[in-house]
């Protein structure tokens, strides 16, 4: 349970959102080269990291935005919240 | 050897007020060296290295245990046992679980409470009507026990359900698996636990794995909390903290980590003497024999290792219960948890070598594992020892998730496994 501050409408309660995954996995330009196991890698396989996570919210009940947040998966704190297409926060 | 439980021993230590039992399994501290080191020691790992030892013949084994055995999701499930999935592949390895669970407290000599009080999963739409009709014939053409009951049938089953027409989401059928059931989840670890250690393998807890180190594509061993353990082979059954394992050795896994949640109310008088489930509605409840309703709630979206959830799944779940047992309406409920599954996107479990030579991995069980701890013990030691998988197993490889070769049980038992 946390609340996630919307870059567009402020602090609400999470569920208003929903959970995007991971970010930052950016779709291969040419999809036709993919060998299988880069395909797997870019479908499947997952960082599911214990700690600071990059994940994609989306404000479904509100705005209805997409955004990026910095989140502890240890103990479900947010450091940050940044835009799409942004960088993440070092 | 340890002393066989029996009549005879229950007796004999009466006399002494039950205060000389021995202890059920050792304390030891880890050696340098192992022949195979299993990280976890919950139902799966202890039920691997019980049948390496037993079946394998591999007698230096230590289990690592971060907690105490038998305290992550192994304590924290809501004990359903079942093998009625679809597919092939999922038929014949729950199904290979289930036969081990049925001789499973003779097996160890230590009473597991396996209780076959039978498995419903209802149908609330003409769609699950026809899925699970669906699933009802492929379970019989895999030899596993499955009928259909009519709505009037599953009313004389288990009279509590509530069966009008004019509820939201109507019971319009339902399967019935006879053989399954539950079992308690401690005494699973700790049978498991007893009888490994009897053999020889040193079950160490409060034992961190902190790396995994390794020369090239072989493994040397693992770094812990108590010191460097020298092995060439990992057999990993972590659970939801698989990924965490895996980012040590280097290697990537299809997996993510969700919280999923339990609950149970207080305890009442025996009113539900079967294992009701509903994916539709997402609404599970069976009555433990201390009298509490267990009531398995869902998972939630995001990745998270808290063990906690939220309270809007807990809503959810007892909103769905309320409808189908009006019964339960002032029933309070006494105590929630949750715990950290390991989520495969075709909710199929991965039991399997890795591109690292030594290094096994038994994850993905997501929210349904415990009914498969026997076999998934037994097939995992049979990879492990073998280095290669068992027939029932080879489908469950990681292998899968590059070849296109899913075991897509996710449509087949839609949100409960």
């Amino acid at each position: 349970m946390f609340i996630i501050k919307c870059p567009y409408c402020g602090e609400r309660d999470h569920s208003e959102f929903n959970y995007g995954g991971e970010a930052h996995i950016v779709r291969p330009k040419q999809p036709t080269e993919l060998s299988d196991d880069e395909w797997a890698e870019y479908l499947f396989m997952r960082k599911n990291i214990k700690g600071l996570q990059y994940e994609r919210w989306n404000h479904s009940h509100g705005c209805r935005q997409w955004f990026n947040v910095a989140r502890d998966t240890s103990n479900d704190k947010i450091h940050s919240v940044y835009k799409m297409g942004e960088n993440p926060p070092k | 050897m340890k002393k066989t439980y029996s009549i005879f021993s229950l007796i004999k230590n009466s006399f002494s007020y039950h205060e000389n039992w021995q202890r059920a399994w050792r304390d030891p501290e880890p050696k340098k060296k192992y022949d195979a080191v299993i990280v976890g020691g919950g139902g799966h790992g202890l039920a691997t290295a019980y049948y390496l030892a037993k079946e394998h013949n591999l007698k230096n084994i230590a289990v690592v245990e971060k907690g105490w055995i038998g305290g992550g999701n192994t304590g924290r499930n809501t004990t359903i046992i079942r093998s009625n999935y679809l597919w092939d592949a999922s038929a014949g390895m729950y199904d290979h679980a289930l036969k081990l669970w049925e001789g499973l407290s003779q097996e160890l000599n230590y009473n597991v409470m396996f209780s076959q009080r039978g498995v419903m999963n209802l149908a609330h739409n003409l769609h699950d009507v026809r899925e699970l009709k669906r699933r009802t014939h492929a379970n019989r053409l895999n030899g596993i026990d499955c009928e259909w009951l009519s709505t009037e049938q599953v009313k004389k089953f288990c009279p509590i359900i509530n069966c009008s027409p004019n509820i939201r989401y109507p019971v319009l059928g339902s399967t019935l698996q006879r053989r399954a059931g539950t079992a308690r989840h401690d005494a699973v670890a700790w049978g498991y636990a007893r009888g490994a250690d009897s053999m020889g393998v040193d079950i160490i807890q409060n034992c961190e794995v902190k790396g995994i180190k390794r020369t090239g594509d072989t493994i040397d061993g693992i770094e812990t909390t108590k010191g460097f353990i020298q092995t060439s082979k990992i057999g990993v059954a972590a659970a939801g903290h698989s990924s965490v394992l895996a980012n040590m050795a280097g290697i990537r896994l299809p997996l993510e980590s969700k919280p999923l949640q339990a609950l149970v109310s207080e305890p009442i008088k025996p009113i539900i003497d079967t294992v009701v489930m509903s994916n539709a509605v997402h609404a599970y409840v069976s009555q433990s024999d201390k009298g509490e309703l267990v009531i398995g709630a869902g998972t939630d979206a995001y990745i998270s290792y808290t063990q906690k959830g939220t309270h809007e799944v807990i809503e959810g779940t007892l909103k769905a219960i309320l409808e189908l047992y009006p019964i339960f309406s002032r029933l309070r409920m006494l105590r929630q948890w949750g715990g950290v599954v390991d989520i495969c996107p075709d909710a199929s479990p991965i039991i399997s070598k890795t591109s690292i030579k030594g290094l096994y991995f038994n994850c993905g069980w997501g929210t349904g594992g415990f009914k498969a701890t026997p076999g998934s013990g037994n097939l995992f030691a049979h990879t492990i020892a073998k280095d290669e998988p068992h027939k029932l197993n080879a489908a469950f490889n990681i292998n899968r998730f590059v070849s296109g070769d899913l075991v897509d049980e996710h449509g087949a038992a839609a949100v409960a496994h």
